[in-house]
């Protein structure tokens, strides 16, 4: 066993035990962490295959931005478990009936020889020799795929329009706050000095 | 046995990372007790050894013969683990860091991703150190700045994206390298507003005053580690002060040219990298010093509302530079200047 | 409109920001004005309000007779006195405490003391070990008097054209 084989055997390790975690662990918190965990190990997995923009991406956005706001609404909604667990017995079949089929179409995959990993060749380093990581994936989504790659941030775009707009609710009666304006105030624009006469002794 | 030895180097240069480190960290707490007496008229403390140098190492003492204590109903696991989740990411990004010509514990190509990503990790720390301490101060410090981090990361994202564009390269070596030629080459003259947004973005994300409302001490007692006590607490301390450092140093590497001497080719070295980093933590303390805590919903509008739309824009305005070659700093981006 | 527009400008330079650091810039530069307390120490006024003490006459004999205007003044209700007669047949207190956790320093009772006795000393630096220990009873306060009656004389002295 080479040492990048032992690398890999334990961070898929690691992996599984995160992975089984998340389904099983009681308290929606330590899954979320267990999610996390699962996440971290599979960057460290990517990075094994060299695909260092994608490993670090994955910590970056999965871990760094998804996962923490995940973390924030689990811990906000403190969530009830138990209601959660009482449909377990009733909808066991169906989840037995999806879980078996999956396990029959992996073994599928795995045993016929039509579909086997080998009957296909390894994809070709795009040219990982001369140009990193980084600029080979730049290239494929700017060049290549541009037009897909741009479909694809429009669609979040109007994702992102959508969910704003639906939360944008401004009620006529509700007072704001204009910090421009407050920041803004100055002395000259409130304060009006006035010269004025003084009484007359009478 | 080239593996060994590869480790025991690779062993030995963090070591001579992370020790300097550490006492950066413990001299840099007595400078900013030092500056912040003396803006308040002051001499801060000077009992301690000669003229109070000393003070780091009684604060460590004290802290280290301290109890640390697990609150009831607290989640033991996890209220252990956060003093470390904090301050692992705050010394790995440092792999990185050039300090000078070769000198980096890793030359890592997605450099500038790698540290992006190691500061975002940052946050979890203080998330689960305010969940698992089963107080309602510590849950509310830990929300907010969760929020807060998340905010100024995307700023933060965006301010180092222009960086980016004009270096064309996420190797932070190479970014100080397309810096080279004087002190005008430095990327602090065309990034200006991304250099200014990245830098209070940094203070925002190191949650420091006047960012600091994650530990608001007139509100929620200390945040996110009121419930720590003892070395816990100091990891907490040691994470903060780490934290600031490195987006000093990254400033410094970014927008101030690393180690590269004002004068083209003068004495360049690690010393310009220390001074840099230096009057950059100094400008931390001064903010410090100077401002009053941020209301929490002025530091939402000022993360989302001001600072990621000035960037965007900004960015607009670099890539139009960089593409119609314009004025003295883009003409040369285009056609590789380093 | 150009207010507006000069407003923008202003916010986007940070100027109000600037100033306020410059301040703080200035104050960092200026010398500190701290007084280093064990080793240094500010100048006390010969009205200096601390430790009470009662005083004695030249011959030796306690000036207090037990008028009480002093319990009566004290507006903490520190001092508590009980009086008798002694054998020569003057009128002499057999206990005359002070609480020093009620006391508040005001200095009422050495102004209403007709005979100069209870008097407020520049001491300020004391500390207790026990509880107890804050009650100052008549037998320390006239070992206070004895011991600094020389400075606490002086004090009155510089003092006398005021009153």
């Amino acid at each position: 066993m080479t040492f990048e084989l032992f690398i890999f055997y334990f961070f898929a390790a690691i992996m599984v035990f995160a992975a089984t975690g998340v389904i099983t662990s009681r308290n929606p918190v330590h899954s979320a962490m267990f999610l996390v965990l699962t996440f971290f190990t599979c960057a460290a997995i990517w990075l094994l295959l060299e695909a260092e923009f994608l490993a670090i991406t994955l910590v970056l956005v999965y871990v760094g931005a998804v996962m923490v706001l995940f973390l924030f609404v689990v811990m906000m909604l403190d969530v009830n478990v138990e209601p959660l667990r009482e449909g377990f017995v009733k909808y066991l079949p169906v989840g037995l009936l999806v879980g078996v089929i999956m396990l029959v179409e992996m073994v599928f995959l795995i045993t016929q020889k039509y579909f086997r990993a080998d009957q296909y060749p390894i994809p070709e380093r795009v040219g990982a020799d001369e140009l990193s990581n980084t600029e080979t994936l730049g290239r494929l989504l700017y060049d290549n795929y541009l037009f897909q790659f741009e479909i694809a941030a429009i669609i979040l775009l109007v994702a992102i329009v959508a969910a704003i707009s639906l939360t944008m609710r401004r009620r006529p009666n509700t007072k704001y706050q204009a910090p421009a304006e407050q920041v803004g105030a100055s002395k000259e624009g409130r304060l009006r000095v006035v010269q004025m006469p003084s009484e007359e002794r009478s | 046995m080239d593996g060994l030895i590869l480790t025991f180097f690779t062993l030995l240069k963090i070591l001579a990372v992370v020790v300097p480190l550490i006492l950066c960290v413990a001299y840099l707490t007595l400078m900013e007790r030092k500056v912040i007496g003396y803006m308040h008229v002051r001499i801060g403390p000077n009992r301690v050894g000669f003229k109070g140098l000393g003070q780091p190492f009684a604060d460590v003492f004290k802290l280290l013969l301290k109890e640390v204590i697990v609150p009831t109903n607290a989640s033991r696991f996890l209220f252990l683990t956060a003093p470390i989740l904090s301050l692992a990411p705050a010394f790995a990004a440092w792999a990185v860091i050039p300090f000078a010509e070769g000198w980096q514990v890793a030359d890592v190509n997605a450099g500038l991703l790698y540290v992006l990503a190691m500061t975002s990790l940052g946050v979890y720390g203080v998330i689960i150190a305010g969940w698992a301490s089963n107080s309602k101060y510590a849950f509310l410090g830990a929300m907010r700045s969760a929020a807060q981090i998340v905010a100024y990361e995307i700023a933060m994202g965006f301010a180092l994206i222009g960086v980016l564009m004009m270096a064309g390269s996420l190797n932070l070596g190479d970014i100080v390298r397309a810096q080279s030629g004087g002190i005008f080459n430095w990327y602090f003259f065309p990034l200006l507003p991304l250099a200014i947004v990245y830098f209070i973005s940094g203070v925002a994300e190191t949650n420091r005053a006047p960012f600091d409302v994650a530990e608001g001490e007139s509100e929620i007692v200390a945040g996110f580690h009121v419930d720590y006590s003892g070395m816990a607490f100091a990891l907490f301390f040691l994470a903060e002060y780490a934290n600031m450092i490195l987006i000093a140093a990254l400033a410094a590497i970014m927008f101030l040219g690393g180690w590269l001497s004002p004068i083209d080719g003068f004495g360049d070295g690690v010393h310009w990298f220390l001074i840099k980093t230096a009057s950059l933590l100094f400008i931390f303390i001064w903010l410090r010093a100077t401002f009053p805590r941020y209301r929490y919903d002025q530091i939402m509008r000022l993360g989302w509302k001001v600072f990621i739309p000035v960037t965007i824009v900004w960015i607009a305005v670099v890539a139009f530079a960089i593409y119609f070659e314009v004025g003295p700093w883009f003409s040369t981006v285009r056609s590789g200047g380093i | 409109m150009t207010g507006q527009i000069s407003k923008y400008i202003k916010s986007f330079t940070l100027w109000e920001l600037l100033k306020g650091m410059s301040l703080t810039g200035r104050y960092f530069m200026s010398s500190s004005i701290t007084i280093q307390y064990p080793e240094e120490k500010t100048p006390q006024s010969n009205r200096f309000r601390g430790l009470h003490a009662l005083r004695r006459y030249a011959n030796g004999e306690e000036r207090c007779i037990a008028c009480k205007l002093c319990e009566a003044v004290c507006p903490a209700l520190a001092i508590t006195i009980d009086s008798d007669q002694r054998e020569d047949g003057t009128r002499r207190t057999t206990r005359y405490d002070i609480d020093l956790f009620k006391c508040i320093f005001c200095g009422f009772c050495e102004e209403a003391c007709p005979v100069d006795s209870i008097v407020e000393t520049r001491i300020f630096e004391y500390h207790f070990e026990n509880r107890g220990e804050q009650i100052m009873t008549k037998d320390k306060l006239l070992a206070i008097g004895d011991k600094y009656e020389t400075q606490i004389a002086a004090d009155r002295a510089a003092d006398s054209a005021f009153r």
